[in-house]
C-alpha cells in the first residue's frame, strides 16, 4: 500500500520535529534544533528495520520514494519564493559578510574534502541520486531495481 | 477569460503550483539540451530561473515572498513552503547508503561546528568594519551570516533593534540564494563529487534553503548526504549564538 510508505514518512518527520522541539525547549532556545535531521535518521533506521524483516514493499517503498523525486520540483518553487529582492539590495555590509563566508566555507569543504580518500560512491548512491532526480524512466531504472525485486 | 483562468488558478492553488513548476522544469530540461549541451544541469536552470521569477515577483508586487505574493500564483507558497520542504527532505533520506554516511559522519560534525564559527567570524568582522561597535548588534550581523534563521532568532533573543534585525536577514537571504547558484559553478573545484564530500559541504553552508538548492542543481545523488548535516545547522546556530557567540563577543568588546 502506498499510503503506508507516504504515513511512513509523515510518521518519521512528525516525531523529528517534534523531538526537535523538545529539544529546543530543554535548551532554552526558540527554534527547532534539528529536527528534520532527526526525522531523516529515523527514516533510515526505519529502513533498514523494515527491510531486514522483509516488510519493506514496493508499495511502502514506492509512497516515500515519490516524495524525494518531488525534492527538486519543491526546491524550484522554494528558490521561486525567495525574498531575491532584499538580498539584491541589501547593500555592501550584506554582500562582504556573505560572500566572504561563502568563500570561507567552500575552501573549508574542499580542504575537508581532501582529507581521506574520495571515491564517487557505490550503485545505491547512484540509484539514490536517480530517484532524487526524478528520473523515472524504465531502461535508467531497470538495472538497480533488480536486486531489490529479488531481496523482496 | 483572463478572468476565469485566474479564478481558476487561486481556487486550485497548489495543483496550479504543480502546473507551474512542471512546466518551469520541462523548459529547462529543454534548454540544458539544446542550449548548453547539456553540460549544465537542467534543475541548476530551473533553480536560477525561479531565483530571477522571484526577483520579478517581489519587484511587482514588493512584497517578500517572491513570486508567491502574486495571487494566481500563491499555491507556489505552499509547494516551496517548510512544510513540504522538510517532507521531502526528509524523503531523500530513504535513499541514503548507511554505510557512506556513517563513513563520513566524524567529518559532518566537524563540518559542522567550522560552518557555525567562521561564518559568525566574517559577518562580525565585517559588522565592525562597518562601524558598529555594540555586542548585540556585531552578534546579530554575525548570526545572520549562519543562516537567515539564527540571525533573528539570535537578535530577540538578546535585544537587537529592527534594523539591524533586518540587515542580518537580508544577509541569510544573500549567502542562500549565493550557495543555490555558486554551487554547481564550484563543485568540481572543490571536490564535491561523492558523500563524504557533500556531508561535509551541508555541515559547512547550513543554510537548509541553500543547500536543497545548490545539491540539487549539482548532483542530486548527493542531496540526502548533504541535506541529513546542513537541517542540523540552523538548530546548533539557534542554540549558540544566544549563548556562547554572544557572550563572547561582549566578553571581546565589553
Amino acid at each position: 500500500m502506498i499510503v503506508l510508505g507516504v504515513a511512513l514518512l509523515a510518521a518519521c518527520t512528525l516525531i523529528g520535529v517534534y523531538l526537535g522541539d523538545l529539544l529546543g525547549l530543554a535548551l532554552g532556545v526558540k527554534a527547532n534544533v534539528g529536527g528534520v535531521g532527526i526525522a531523516m535518521i529515523l527514516l533510515i533506521a526505519a529502513r533498514l528495520w523494515l527491510s531486514r524483516r522483509g516488510r519493506l514493499t514496493k508499495g511502502v517503498q514506492f509512497g516515500v520514494e515519490f516524495w524525494a523525486g518531488m525534492y527538486i520540483p519543491i526546491v524550484v518553487a522554494m528558490a521561486a519564493q525567495q525574498n531575491v529582492v532584499a538580498a539584491v539590495s541589501g547593500g555592501p555590509i550584506v554582500l562582504i559578510a556573505a560572500t566572504g563566508s561563502l568563500v570561507l566555507c567552500f575552501g573549508a569543504v574542499a580542504l575537508l574534502s581532501r582529507i581521506g580518500r574520495r571515491d564517487p560512491g557505490g550503485g545505491a548512491v547512484a540509484h539514490g541520486g536517480s530517484v532524487i532526480g526524478g528520473d523515472a524512466e524504465p531502461d535508467a531504472v531497470a538495472p538497480a531495481a533488480v536486486p531489490v525485486a529479488r531481496k523482496v | 477569460m483572463w478572468h476565469g483562468i485566474e479564478h481558476v488558478f487561486v481556487e486550485q492553488s497548489l495543483v496550479a503550483a504543480f502546473a507551474v513548476v512542471g512546466a518551469l522544469i520541462l523548459v529547462s530540461n529543454l534548454a540544458a539540451k539544446h542550449l548548453t549541451n547539456g553540460r549544465v544541469h537542467g534543475s541548476a536552470i530551473a533553480i536560477v530561473l525561479g531565483l530571477v521569477l522571484a526577483y520579478a515577483g517581489g519587484l511587482y508586487t514588493g512584497g517578500r515572498k517572491g513570486l508567491a505574493d502574486i495571487p494566481a500564483l500563491a499555491g507556489i507558497g505552499l509547494m516551496g513552503g517548510a512544510m513540504l520542504r522538510d517532507f521531502a527532505i526528509v524523503a531523500t533520506a530513504f535513499e541514503v547508503d548507511v554505510i557512506e554516511a556513517r563513513r563520513a559522519g566524524l567529518l559532518g560534525v566537524l563540518a559542522l561546528a567550522l560552518g557555525t564559527i567562521l561564518p559568525f567570524i566574517v559577518g562580525t568582522l565585517t559588522a565592525v568594519a562597518f562601524g558598529y561597535h555594540d555586542a548585540v548588534s556585531i552578534t546579530t550581523i554575525g548570526a545572520g551570516a549562519i543562516t537567515y534563521i539564527v540571525g533573528p532568532v539570535t537578535g530577540a533573543a538578546i535585544g537587537a533593534d529592527s534594523t539591524v534585525m533586518a540587515l542580518s536577514i537580508a544577509t541569510g537571504v544573500t549567502k542562500a540564494v549565493m550557495v543555490m547558484v555558486g554551487t554547481p559553478l564550484v563543485a568540481r573545484l572543490i571536490g564535491l563529487d561523492n558523500p563524504r564530500s557533500a556531508m561535509a559541504y551541508g555541515g559547512l553552508m547550513g543554510t537548509v534553503s541553500g543547500v536543497a538548492g545548490g545539491l540539487a542543481a549539482t548532483d542530486p545523488k548527493l542531496v540526502p548526504y548533504g541535506a541529513l548535516t546542513a537541517t542540523f545547522h540552523t538548530g546548533i546556530g539557534c542554540l549558540v549564538g544566544p549563548s556562547i557567540l554572544f557572550l563572547t563577543v561582549r566578553a571581546l568588546v565589553g
